[in-house]
């Protein structure tokens, strides 16, 4: 990790004011309660999501790294992205302008007509919230604050596409002991181990949920969704953790659709691992915005004393 | 070199003999099973350079037929008949009749990068997916896809304001694939909501309809992104041998 991880540039995304918001939610307090100060990007853009890159990859990457600008200018060396996507898309812009000198070009190209500085990769390092608990404050602390809070409580771990795929634009992956992997991600099963959870073993941590298609081809992310509710609850799994906004919804939505137009129910909770983590922390479930989840989980949650 | 996957060589091009004897053997039935050969003539020897010009489609050249992708697929596991691999093959082949065969699946690769992460040449094979995808739009072989319609709505969101309001994004592409929004499990979906949060839930989605997240002083970098954008379609078209003023 680049710096110091106490105050880290915050960039929430689109999502995470819309379908997401319980995430954004959750996030803050977080970090509020374990002493991680976040500072929103000032008027930060879209990072292209999964959508621009079909128009023309070099716009998505102009998009991520006017964001990675805006961080820089505000001083940061560290920007934390809560959502796959704009995680990802972060990462990738800062490998392609390393590595693609016609993306260096585009982006310089359309920042100077805009009238700003055009990023320089290496200025900023892009982080997922999971590396951003993980070490800005460790399984140790966790442990201490959590209490256990979250002992009895099955959990599989989902990180989907994003956040492994493809590995290349992810160089501190793969680096040995305590480093992420990107076949079998592990950070989130940490945090929540140290909050007292019971991780059970899922293959499907990073399956693909269809999100990409989640309106456009929805019998297709409503199979692939299935795939994943009924195998987590085949592995014992109470609750699905996530780490993604775009999971997060499409595993709720199709969670919907699936009884609706298969008949096919399942009836394993799905929570943000803030939210999971929030909760550990003593934070009521309103706190970390529960009522904003597409699905409703309240019941449970009482039954199992949290929130 | 071709490769003959059992699932890809059609009915009609199999023959069995229900009663053959070579050399004093009965191969009767299925041992008597063979493909029928072919003689290809018409080769589209233009595909392979018109889809390596379009985004994504760059490294198609690189790839050896390892079949790692199609191996690695999410859709494949779903559908047998998307394969990658296979349509790589055709691709750099010419075999465009081939190819149009499965000309209305190709766009329902779901980004996962699976194929990409597998594959040992840089192929980058998503990014042929896609590649493809619009060739067979842009060359008039299918209608936009629904996922075409989502991509544009979305990035004309974002060249407008700098953000997507998802609400927006939803009923755009709603309207343009004439979906009725009122979708059974949508109405379930929004139901619940709002029945568990009512005030909040509707004060939030009233906000982001009248006053639309956006970027401020966007305007000029909407440009700037909108004019590339436009020399980029021109310089596909040209590529594809389209005419630039009609099309896409």
């Amino acid at each position: 990790m680049a710096g110091d991880l106490k105050k880290v540039a915050y960039y929430p995304g689109c999502a995470l004011e819309g379908t997401g918001h319980s995430y954004n939610r959750s996030t803050k307090e977080v970090g509020k309660a374990l002493g991680l100060d976040l500072v929103e990007l000032k008027n930060w853009n879209c990072c292209g999501a999964m959508e621009v890159k079909n128009v023309d990859p070099q716009v998505q990457t102009y998009l991520s790294a006017r964001n990675l600008t805006i961080a820089q200018d505000m001083g940061f060396d560290t920007v934390m992205a809560p959502c796959n996507g704009c995680y990802h898309n972060l990462k990738k812009a800062e490998y392609d302008l390393t590595h693609n000198p016609q993306a260096a070009q585009v982006t310089e190209r359309i920042s100077k007509k805009a009238g700003h500085k055009a990023y320089e990769p290496g200025g900023v390092e892009t982080i997922h919230a999971l590396d951003w608990i993980k070490h800005g404050v460790g399984e140790e602390e966790l442990k201490q604050r959590a209490k256990g809070k979250l002992a009895g409580l099955k959990v599989a771990n989902y990180y989907g596409c994003m956040y492994t795929r493809p590995r290349h634009i992810f160089p501190e992956k793969d680096q040995g002991p305590g480093s992420e992997s990107t076949s079998k991600p592990h950070f989130m099963d940490d945090i929540l181990a140290a909050a007292g959870a019971e991780n059970v073993e899922f293959p499907l941590k990073t399956a693909c949920c269809g999100g990409a298609h989640s309106l456009s081809d929805s019998d297709i992310s409503t199979k692939l969704v299935l795939n994943i509710l009924t195998t987590a609850e085949a592995c014992g799994a109470e609750v699905i953790a996530t780490e993604c906004p775009t999971c997060h919804s499409g595993l709720e939505m199709h969670q919907v659709r699936a009884e609706k137009v298969l008949g096919r129910k399942t009836s394993v909770k799905i929570l943000y691992f803030t939210q999971l983590l929030g909760m550990a922390l003593g934070l009521s479930a309103k706190k970390v915005g529960v009522q904003e989840n597409l699905s409703d989980p309240s019941e449970f949650l009482r039954l199992k004393g949290l929130g | 070199m071709p490769i003959h996957e059992k699932s890809l060589i059609r009915p009609e091009n199999l023959i069995t003999n229900d009663s053959l004897v070579i050399d004093g053997v009965d191969v009767s039935g299925h041992w008597s099973t063979f493909i029928k050969s072919r003689t290809i003539t018409d080769y589209n020897e233009a595909m392979e350079d018109e889809i390596s010009a379009l985004p994504g489609g760059e490294n198609i050249h690189r790839c050896w037929q390892c079949g790692s992708c199609t191996n690695a697929c999410t859709v494949n596991a779903v559908n047998p008949d998307f394969n990658p691999r296979y349509w790589i093959y055709l691709i750099r082949q010419g075999l465009e009749e081939e190819l149009l065969r499965d000309k209305d699946i190709i766009w329902q690769c779901v980004s996962c990068n699976k194929c990409t992460y597998a594959c040992p040449r840089d192929v980058v094979p998503e990014g042929v997916m896609k590649a493809t995808a619009h060739w067979l739009e842009l060359k008039g072989h299918t209608p936009k896809s629904p996922s075409t319609h989502f991509d544009e709505g979305f990035t004309e969101s974002i060249l407008a304001t700098g953000k997507i309001e998802e609400g927006r994004v939803l009923r755009t592409f709603f309207q343009r694939t004439g979906q009725p929004l009122n979708q059974p499990w949508l109405v379930a979906l929004v139901g619940g909501l709002v029945k568990r949060f009512p005030l909040g839930y509707l004060i939030r989605m009233g906000w982001s309809t009248v006053f639309r997240p956006r970027t401020s002083n966007w305007s000029r970098t909407g440009r700037a992104i909108e004019e590339y954008v436009s020399e980029r379609r021109a310089e596909q078209a040209k590529a594809l041998g389209l005419d630039t003023e009609g099309g896409h």
